[in-house]
């Protein structure tokens, strides 16, 4: 199958649905994507483009939701997250404890997939930022095959959400008959021995070239695909992570600094048997060197043979 | 469904309303220091004339009612005078007014939306008009020809969210918007003229496409008969009522202090205000 794009996917799930389901409004902050024409033309009605506005695209979608819209507010990642931050804060995550809110930000461009346009545009904090919030669900998907079911999750589950999405095309790592339960949180792609790799959205396709490489020389390290963030099983996550020695967290995002190494650590922690985890992701700069995505990995040590060697001493200790 | 407050009221009974809240917005600061009284204490006549004076739709014994108007507080700080009305109109009973600020008590110094009668949580500025445009838009797509009312501050005026959202409202003709400005010209530090001076407000909104009215926000006439005009046109506009006010309005003390954002009353000074005596 090609790669696909997943806002492109997902939009046209969104779009499907906005035919039966009147009760939809797509906001947009002057982001676009091809998907998203037909959807403009069809429902010029509850498509509204709030202009480059991000603060404005969230209070309006506050406003909606709470009138008993279920609303989508696309933006790029770190404009959606990091600009109106206060806003998602105050109209989504306190408003939802008190009364029923059902806004989902999609955001487009985690971590370096817009590589070449700069730091700017890079979105490394996004996790742990909206991880931080109570009563905001946070999904992260490795591929397109889950935008059914963060579409319906997203409509159904009545609280604010924060879709992260990659914004390049990506094969697709789950074939329809092995398409994982979307509310476990989690998927074992690979069994290993005593290292399991724990991952969440592009980094999933890295470290599944890194597994595959290991278990070609006879090293077989497990393999665990996040795509929720918040409200996933966790016991069933900690009795997966629980047959392992050492566990290696990989993120397009700061190390240590509350993203999914956090999120792995205090899972294991709290388990009966914690783990160590060892950290792979971004130091704690911002990345000013101009390349592709497989060149700033490179440079920052997140290349696939890079992480093979790192993982090999961690094996032989 | 209460078509709110008695069906006519007359000044005079409306004056009477605005004598009363002031007195029990400074008996709640005499327990509360940390409320924003001075800020409290310029709208008052805003809230009267909207919740005595037969302009908003109301249900205290059903708060989210369909058929209410919606009313967003932006400057929940300062609007701690709007407890004693809450009270008064059955939101919650008036014994808790005896306990704002204290632990336990559903009210604090800052007011939020765990409140009934508090449509939105708004502690931090700047977040109203945003939310009261979805509203607006989302009452236009039922059909619901109810409006929505917001209440901020001038010094509000300052953050730049509030005029993303004033560019949204009138692209999209949200003529079932009625903004309200306490423009009691002070902020925190400061007179706003001296900060970010926006004199004359109402050329900004005139240029940005909305409707104004400018008003005295302590004459409770004019400025009930501007907010009654204001509700009922509906030219494909946002309407913004400017009520001209003073801060800390009724307190000889704090009007005309620059710094009466953030002075705190002696209760003796409370108790001479509101002729009970010290304990």
């Amino acid at each position: 199958m090609k790669p696909e794009v997943m806002r492109d996917i997902l939009i046209e799930e969104i779009y499907q649905r906005m035919k039966g389901n009147d009760k939809i409004f797509f906001l947009s902050a002057d982001f676009g994507s091809p998907a998203l024409d037909q959807l403009r033309e069809d429902f010029p009605d509850r498509f509204i483009n709030v202009g480059i506005a991000e603060q404005n695209l969230i209070s309006v979608a506050a406003g909606l939701g709470l009138e008993g819209y279920t609303v989508f507010a696309y933006a790029i990642a770190p404009f959606l997250t990091m600009r109106s931050f206060e806003q998602i804060r105050i109209s989504l995550a306190l408003m939802a404890q008190t009364r029923e809110v059902n806004v989902n930000l999609i955001g487009v461009g985690a971590g370096l997939s817009y590589d070449v346009t700069g730091p700017t545009h890079h979105c490394l904090e996004d996790i742990a930022l909206m991880r931080l919030l109570p009563n905001v669900s946070v999904v992260s998907p490795s591929d397109a095959s889950f935008m059914s079911d963060i579409a319906t999750y997203a409509i159904s589950n009545n609280k604010p959400c924060y879709i992260r999405l990659d914004g390049k095309a990506l094969p697709r790592l789950y074939p329809p008959e092995n398409q994982p339960l979307f509310n476990d949180g989690f998927s074992s792609l690979r069994r290993g021995k005593k290292i399991c790799l724990v991952s969440t959205g592009y980094m999933t396709h890295v470290a599944l070239q890194v597994a595959d490489a290991l278990s070609k020389e006879g090293c077989l390290v497990g393999l665990v695909d996040l795509f929720l963030l918040k409200d996933l099983n966790t016991s069933k996550l900690k009795s997966e992570l629980s047959t392992y020695d050492i566990l290696v967290s990989m993120e397009e995002g700061f190390i240590w600094r509350g993203g999914l190494d956090s999120l792995v650590a205090s899972l294991t922690l709290s388990s009966k048997t914690p783990k160590p985890v060892y950290p792979l992701g971004f130091n704690d700069a911002y990345i000013f060197e101009v390349g592709d995505r497989k060149h700033l990995h490179e440079v920052a040590g997140l290349s696939v043979d890079r992480i093979i060697e790192q993982i090999k001493t961690l094996d032989g200790q | 469904m209460q078509e709110n407050k008695p069906e006519k009221i007359s000044a005079t009974d409306l004056k009477e309303k605005c004598r009363w809240i002031r007195s029990e917005t400074l008996k709640i600061h005499k327990i509360a220091p940390g409320i924003r009284v001075a800020s409290a204490l310029s709208c008052v006549e805003i809230l009267v004339a909207l919740h005595y004076g037969n302009i908003l739709q109301f249900n205290p014994e059903k708060p989210y009612d369909e058929e209410r108007d919606r009313f967003i507080i932006s400057k929940a700080h300062g609007s701690v005078s709007y407890y004693p009305i809450l009270a008064d109109l059955g939101y919650f009973p008036k014994d808790q007014l005896a306990k704002v600020g204290k632990s336990g008590s559903i009210l604090g110094d800052i007011p939020d939306n765990s409140i009934p009668g508090y449509e939105t949580i708004n502690g931090s500025l700047g977040h109203g008009v945003g939310v009261a445009c979805g509203l607006a838009l989302a009452l236009k797509a039922k059909g619901n020809n109810r409006s929505v009312y917001v209440l901020l501050g001038d010094g509000e005026l300052n953050e730049g969210s509030v005029w993303e959202a004033i560019m949204f409202a009138s692209h999209h003709k949200l003529d079932n918007l009625v903004l309200i400005i306490d423009n009691n010209k002070i902020c925190m530090l400061d007179y706003c003229s001296k900060i970010i001076n926006l004199e004359p407000i109402e050329d900004k909104f005139s240029c940005f496409g909305w409707e104004y009215f400018s008003v005295d926000g302590h004459d409770i006439e004019k400025l009930h008969a501007a907010l009654a005009e204001a509700s009922c046109l509906h030219a494909g506009k946002p309407k913004v009522v400017i009520a001209n006010t003073i801060k800390g309005k009724g307190v000889p003390k704090l009007e005309g202090d620059s710094l009466c954002h953030i002075r705190a009353l002696k209760p003796e000074e409370i108790d001479a205000l509101t002729g009970e005596n010290h304990p």
